[in-house]
């Protein structure tokens, strides 16, 4: 084979390859991304039930409560525009706490609560989401 | 004193990166060999000033000085002494200042050590770590000094963030640092190569130790990360596609394509210019990979800084960097001359198959790391998630899997299809047995986990194929280095198809002395007790566990809740028992009105081999390198002894 019809050979795998991955990519974006939504974006465009979503803000104090069946906690995630009502069955992570910072990872049911499969909390106790930083008042810091 | 000292070391390792590039560009460009030859000493000097400064900060650690800002915000004078010591990096500023320590440390001893290059190539690639050093130096400096004193110190300190005291964690940012800083050298080999037009198998021999290196410890970082992850954050998995983990998984993809191009270019000369630009791409995934931990431009479990004084400053540094790097690239890669050519069924053509999947990879993670943040400046919050990366990387992946089957059969230059088909039958036979196995097993396990495992078994078994017909004795150490880290890679993609296939979860809320069940355990929670550690206090659950008839063995677990407080925080430590067959992992979590426990439980069948198979990779990149150097330093020897 000559050099030159190797180099168009090897140019046209790289090119579907790449397609290919892009294709791939691009159709797991479409139906697997998850959408970020803070209580405010869901007060003005309602996101469709049953899709995997992600729900930031603070956890809304004195929402917390535990249900009878030991495993089940509700709270109301807020951003100062707006609360939405949040369902978790699980072992909540550590930070997790009122308070404080939180993305829920989970769908929205029809009557416009949030069912969480997964909660992210954040390492450091001064973490808030950047996504909801702009929205909220400043945390406080430390030493200054 | 010692944190004015510290600061003066520092600012004069700048004033010598400064000197340093200044001599190498001055002394080619002139062609003044008494500047040349002084640029070595000045690399070693800066190295040594570097390591000072850093040694300066983590005395002020230990002694938990907290008249030093830094110290009192990441310190406490009543911690662990391991703690004190790695809270020197386990910190925005710090992890800097070790960066850059370790940068010029690589440069010094580039400088010390090799003989390989030639000098105008050599003096170009200190003048570029010279370069790359000086951005980190004036990060430092202006934006984000270690040394800063408070004023009025302070009483404690704020303390380390109790899931950073960990002696696993305390370790892994600079194991990943001196990663991310052996692909430095290796982009600044690529830039003074590029300067000189000096790119050949001498120049691929000289950047393959480091490039191996740097992708050994990057292995060891990013396989120990997953498995602090895992029992650590008590979530029982064991990677997450967090854009911190992505930002170590990149620039590893990256250096393993130009690990395995920088062979051909070594052996057969081939490849030159894509060598060089993965060399540029490597190193523009760990500044990447920096920018994205640092900048908390993300939301990420891992990010330190919520800052965009010092985000958009590396942002600069980046673009600086990899811009300039591909500037210079465009306009000199026009001068390197084309290497040999090949056929594409050869050694040759399977390593730009390898190349080509691990770019897709590569943009694929990519992709999904910072859409996010494209999308948010366009003003769309999004965030991308893992159902997106295994569904668009894993058949990428096992894609992989099957051409490292077939790679290391093929000879260099040219091949026939016949005789690569007759090496591969009995690894093939086997993997549709074991895909048919799992199926029938299984019917339920997704398709990725049965040809994964399928793939892991004939990939296994194909590792060691090239031993075939060869006197074991006579095989080179590099390459025993690469089969095992090629069955490496098999054993660890079957510890993640059976961990994703085969785990049982249960959730509960646990009454004393009530059993449960859990894959095939038998699981009880007995009581709760107090206990205290150095700077904690805990409950911990009294869980046994047994399998099979309930008078057999029983193992014991010890999850506990623990509270730190300073910085006031509950964690909860998982309690994880390793058997021959698997791992059983219980977290405790609270405790509700009616006295139950919230007790989450996992049996997760081989996932050990996750981590094993990381170690065994790791094993073998080493194992390859001690080859290499061995085998140089013999023809070194042998060189001079000709010459005589």
């Amino acid at each position: 084979m000559k050099r030159k019809h190797q180099r168009l050979i090897l140019g046209l795998v790289a090119l579907v390859a790449i397609g290919g991955a892009s294709g791939l990519a691009l159709s797991a974006l479409q139906d697997q991304a998850a959408f970020f939504y803070t209580p405010g974006d869901v007060a003005t465009k309602k996101p469709p039930a049953g899709r995997a979503v992600r729900l930031g803000g603070m956890v809304e104090t004195g929402s917390l409560k535990r249900l009878s069946d030991g495993v089940t906690i509700s709270f109301v995630v807020a951003d100062k525009d707006a609360k939405v009502p949040v369902r978790f069955t699980g072992v909540a992570p550590d930070l997790f706490k009122e308070g404080s910072g939180v993305v829920a990872e989970g769908k929205f049911t029809s009557d416009g609560g949030f069912v969480a499969d997964n909660l992210l909390a954040k390492h450091d106790e001064r973490y808030m989401p950047p996504e909801i930083a702009d929205k909220m008042p400043s945390p406080d810091t430390l030493v200054k | 004193m010692i944190a004015e000292a510290g600061l003066a070391a520092l600012w004069f390792a700048a004033a010598m990166a400064l000197m340093q590039l200044a001599m190498a560009a001055l002394g080619l460009r002139l062609k003044q060999d008494q500047l040349v030859e002084a640029v070595r000493p000045v690399a070693i000097v800066q190295g040594a000033l570097a390591a000072l400064s850093f040694g300066l900060l983590i005395l002020l650690f230990l002694r938990s000085d907290m008249s030093v800002l830094l110290v009192a915000q990441n310190s406490h004078s009543a911690k662990p002494w391991l703690y004190k010591f790695a809270g020197a990096w386990g910190n925005h500023e710090g992890s800097m200042l070790l960066w850059v320590t370790v940068l010029a440390l690589a440069g010094a001893a580039i400088a010390l050590l090799e003989k390989k290059l030639d000098r105008a190539t050599l003096t170009a690639t200190l003048g570029a770590q010279a370069f790359i050093a000086l951005g980190f130096y004036a990060f430092l400096l202006i934006a984000s000094s270690p040394f800063t004193r408070l004023d009025p110190p302070a009483l404690d300190g704020m303390g380390l963030n109790p899931l950073l005291q960990d002696p696993g964690l305390a370790f892994h940012p600079p194991t990943l640092y001196f990663g991310y800083v052996g692909l430095s050298i290796a982009f600044s080999f690529a830039v003074g190569a590029m300067l000189t037009g000096e790119v050949g198998a001498a120049f691929a021999r000289a950047m393959r130790p480091w490039v191996l290196g740097a992708w050994v410890f990057l292995t060891i970082g990013i396989t120990a990360g997953s498995y602090w992850a895992y029992y650590e954050l008590g979530w029982g998995g064991w990677w997450f596609w967090d854009p911190v983990e992505n930002a170590s998984l990149m620039p590893w993809l990256a250096a393993t394509a130009l690990l395995h191009s920088v062979n051909v270019l070594a052996a057969r000369d081939g490849l030159r210019a894509w060598t060089l630009m993965l060399a540029v791409v490597a190193f523009s995934m760990s500044m990447v990979g920096t920018f994205l931990v640092r900048s908390g431009i993300l939301t990420s479990v891992h990010a330190f800084a919520v800052d965009p004084t010092r985000g958009s400053f590396i942002l600069v540094l980046l673009a600086l960097y990899i811009g300039g790097a591909l500037a210079l690239y465009g306009l000199r890669v026009g001068r390197v001359k084309a290497g040999q050519g090949f056929d594409l069924l050869s050694r040759e053509g399977g390593l730009v198959l390898n190349n080509l999947l691990l770019s897709v990879i590569l943009g694929i993670v990519l992709i999904g790391t910072l859409y996010p943040i494209v999308a948010q400046a366009m003003g769309e919050q999004l965030s991308v998630g893992p159902p997106f990366f295994n569904k668009a990387a894993g058949p990428i992946a096992l894609a992989l899997v099957a051409a490292m089957a077939a790679g290391p059969l093929l000879n260099w230059r040219r091949d026939h299809l016949n005789p690569l088909l007759a090496k591969l039958t009995v690894p093939a036979t086997l993997a549709v047995l074991v895909m048919a196995g799992t199926f029938a097993a299984a019917p339920d396990a997704g398709w990725m986990e049965i040809v994964g495992l399928g793939l892991a078994a004939g990939l296994a078994v194909a590792s060691f194929a090239p031993l075939w017909k060869r006197k074991l004795r006579r095989v080179p150490l590099f390459t025993w280095g690469m089969m095992i880290a090629h069955f490496g890679v098999a054993v660890s993609v079957a510890g993640m198809a059976a961990d994703s296939a085969f785990t049982s979860e249960r959730l509960v809320a646990a009454r004393y002395g009530q059993p449960y069940y859990v894959g095939p355990w038998r699981v009880v929670l007995n009581g709760v007790a107090p206990v205290i550690g150095d700077n904690w206090s805990a409950v911990e659950g009294r869980v046994t566990a047994s399998r099979g008839p309930v008078d057999g063995p029983m193992l014991l677990l010890r999850p506990q809740r623990r509270y730190y407080s300073s910085p006031p925080t509950d964690t909860a430590e998982a309690s994880i028992s390793t058997r021959i067959d698997g791992q059983l992992y219980a977290v405790l979590g609270q405790q509700d009105a009616q006295g139950r426990w919230q007790l989450r439980l996992w049996w997760k069948p081989f996932v050990t081999l996750i981590w094993f198979g990381g170690g065994l990779v790791a094993l073998g990149g080493a194992l390859s390198l001690l080859g290499r150097v061995k085998r140089e330093r013999r023809n070194a020897r042998r060189r001079e002894e000709a010459e005589w």
